[in-house]
């Protein structure tokens, strides 16, 4: 094997190497709103983005003009993405729909902080998980990733737009205050040692294009805004040509159509690391920074002679269901370990149907989840 | 040309796939301001695929459907800020916003005050018929004063917003108004806000009949009609009445006409800027 090429190493926070990880997927637009603890993404992007051809960095006036400006500016055929928080996202959910009903990709980066409402701006909480599957109204399919280390921090974020632009669908990017701060060293890849994907654009005339045309992967192919194929594009429920329909028939097609892009391919989209679960008795399901320490606490456990294990989540949503059935096999108990009063835990005793016993952690006053405390959980079996 | 241009031309731009009847109701006059919008983009030649038509939600963001541009219908409120982000993306791009007075001055108004702060290079299109329509004829903040509506059916109290006043605040390049009634001068109007660079803002007052008209003694759509004809003033000569005399008088033509280059302009420029060879060596 030829020898890899030295990778650069830099000394970064959580929020910097998002920004690394956008830059290496090719995002080219940045439209945001300040808001702690998100606001490194912002600042550096602000710093960055207009050194780079063609590269944009927008600040708007609220986080509602934000994902306006993004959505807009996806459709012109950029890379786009933006960043908050809690409130911010709140705000976000409207035109977030939108972008799930025009099928235009971008990324939005959420750094969870404690609510309800302005809450605990500098502490970190995983409060939104269920706001980030389903804080836009109406039936619809969403990816939500998570990162536990300022390491995935980058990879996830090449994943996000990855993803986006594969399943021409907005990506949430999760994570917690703490992961969002965190210095550390990581590594940035060399050009041709991760995958960068752009979506599909049209190889036919404009006259015979349709741009919500049933296709085998359920992507139809997406054109820029002004590159010679018209089209409507609307929040409305549309016809294979983009207007709108109130036929029965019409309005399956599309919904089915956009829920099963996403779900047919959930052994590409459902990403989890499996940490000692072959032979775990005692089994702990986290995401975020508390993967990190549900993996201490696993290892110690082990060292106690306990069959331990972790089954860490990146993938939020759609929840990876088939990677908890298969440590259902062997464990008969499952901690979830959470700061927030239990909103990944409905997925799991969702798939566990009272299989193995499920124990919660949960903590909600701004702390982090400690390796002792859910070592002592693990201990008691 | 466009003066006696007739349907020939519209019809080179409205989509054939499209199943017509339209959405709006007889009289109305959102036909006539995207009539207008067709003849001032064939008269300036830009063509289609240059065009970008983003509307909001209501009577006015229906519009949108109906042309053969690049047309993008978008959320309550937030059309601005759709085009703000397709303008930055594509600086070529003419981009047009189509919005009604509930969607720009109500739950769109942080979004247009900006977007006329920052003079971003779009064309805003508000069509105000005073009343939110398609919802049943709730009052919006360009209902006038003492009118009747389904949520004020004892009488507006509050004031309405002066578009016009409101955009040359916020600093628009260029600000005009306009109504139906008065085409000719409406086409002039929107030629010279598409033409402009920076962010251009034309009010075109056109009637509601059906919610707005017949709850405050309009008997009929041409009733609406005569009332616009009777009140429309241009503005020079507006200028000139005595102020006992303004009142209940609307003054048309254009108000502001400023010339600051467009956001995306300076901030593309800043970049050349940034990118020249000796800028990058110069810390």
């Amino acid at each position: 094997m030829p020898r890899r090429k030295k990778r650069k190493e830099i000394f970064a926070l959580g929020n910097e190497a998002v920004v690394e990880g956008a830059l290496l997927a090719g995002c080219s637009f940045y439209g945001g709103y300040p808001i702690t603890p998100s606001s490194e993404i912002m600042e550096i992007m602000a710093a960055r983005l207009p050194k780079i051809e063609g590269g944009v960095f927008l600040q708007l006036e609220d986080e509602i003009a934000s994902m306006g400006a993004i959505i807009g500016a996806s459709l012109a055929g950029r890379k786009a993405m933006t960043a908050t928080s809690g409130p911010g996202f709140s705000l976000m959910q409207e035109n977030l729909g939108y972008a799930i009903m025009a099928e235009a990709p971008l990324v939005l980066v959420n750094v969870m902080r404690g609510g309800p409402s302005t809450g605990l701006p500098t502490s970190p909480a995983q409060a939104d998980v269920q706001q980030a599957r389903w804080g836009t109204h109406g039936d619809h399919p969403i990816i939500v990733l998570s990162a536990s280390n300022v390491q995935e921090c980058l990879d996830m974020t090449i994943t996000a737009f990855n993803m986006a632009e594969k399943y021409r669908t907005p990506v949430i990017l999760l994570l917690d205050e703490v992961t969002s701060h965190t210095r550390e060293k990581i590594e940035i890849p060399n050009a041709g040692e991760y995958e960068v994907f752009s979506r599909t654009v049209p190889s036919m005339p404009p006259e015979w294009y349709k741009p919500y045309e049933e296709t085998v992967r359920g992507v139809p192919p997406m054109p820029p805004v002004g590159s010679g194929y018209r089209f409507h594009v609307t929040g409305l429920t549309h016809d294979r040509n983009g207007f709108p329909t109130q036929r029965p028939e019409e309005i399956v097609e599309l919904l089915e159509r956009i829920h099963r892009k996403i779900d047919q391919f959930f052994y590409d989209i459902q990403l989890v690391e499996e940490i000692r679960t072959e032979d775990a008795e005692v089994c702990v399901i986290a995401y975020g920074s508390v993967a990190r320490s549900a993996e201490l606490a696993v290892q110690q456990a082990r060292d106690n002679g306990v069959k331990a294990g972790l089954l860490k989540l990146k993938t939020l949503f759609p929840y990876p269901r088939r990677h908890q059935e298969k440590i259902l096999a062997k464990a008969r108990t499952i901690i979830v370990p959470e700061m927030n009063m239990g909103q990944i835990s409905r997925e799991v005793k969702r798939v566990n149907m009272g299989r193995a016993s499920v124990r919660t952690i949960n903590r909600i006053d701004g702390r982090i989840v400690a390796p002792s405390e859910i070592l002592k959980v693990i201990m008691q079996g | 040309m466009s003066k006696f241009a007739g349907n020939e031309i519209i019809h080179q731009y409205l989509r054939h796939n499209k199943k017509f009847p339209h959405v709006l109701c007889a009289g109305c006059g959102h036909g006539i301001v995207l009539g207008t919008l067709i003849r001032s983009i064939h008269s300036l030649g830009i063509p289609k695929d240059d065009v970008v038509v983003v509307a909001g939600i209501g009577c006015s963001g229906r519009l949108a459907v109906y042309v053969d541009f690049n047309t993008i219908h978008t959320t309550h409120g937030r059309a601005l800020s759709f085009a703000t982000g397709i303008k930055m993306a594509n600086p070529r791009l003419n981009v047009i916003c189509l919005m009604g007075d509930g969607d720009a001055l109500s739950i769109g108004g942080n979004h247009l005050i900006h977007a006329a702060r920052r003079n971003i290079g779009v064309t805003a299109l508000v069509l105000n018929n005073n009343i939110y329509g398609m919802t049943g004829g709730q009052s919006s903040p360009a209902t006038p004063e003492g009118a009747t509506t389904m949520t004020n059916p004892y009488g507006q109290l509050d004031k309405s917003f002066d578009t016009v006043e409101l955009a040359r605040g916020a600093g628009a390049n260029f600000v005009a108004r306009g109504t139906v009634f008065h085409v000719n001068r409406l086409e002039k109007i929107m030629v010279q806000a598409i033409e402009r660079p920076g962010f251009s803002l034309v009010e075109a007052i056109t009637p509601c009949h059906t919610q707005f008209g017949r709850k405050n003694k309009y008997k009929s759509p041409v009733d609406m009609y005569n009332w616009l004809k009777k009140t429309a003033i241009t503005v020079e000569r507006y200028n000139e009445l005595p102020e006992n005399k303004r009142e209940g008088r609307l003054p048309i033509g254009v108000f502001v006409e400023r010339d600051r280059i467009g956001f995306e302009e300076q901030y593309y420029a800043m970049q050349r800027q940034l990118l020249k060879p000796a800028a990058k060596g110069g810390k």
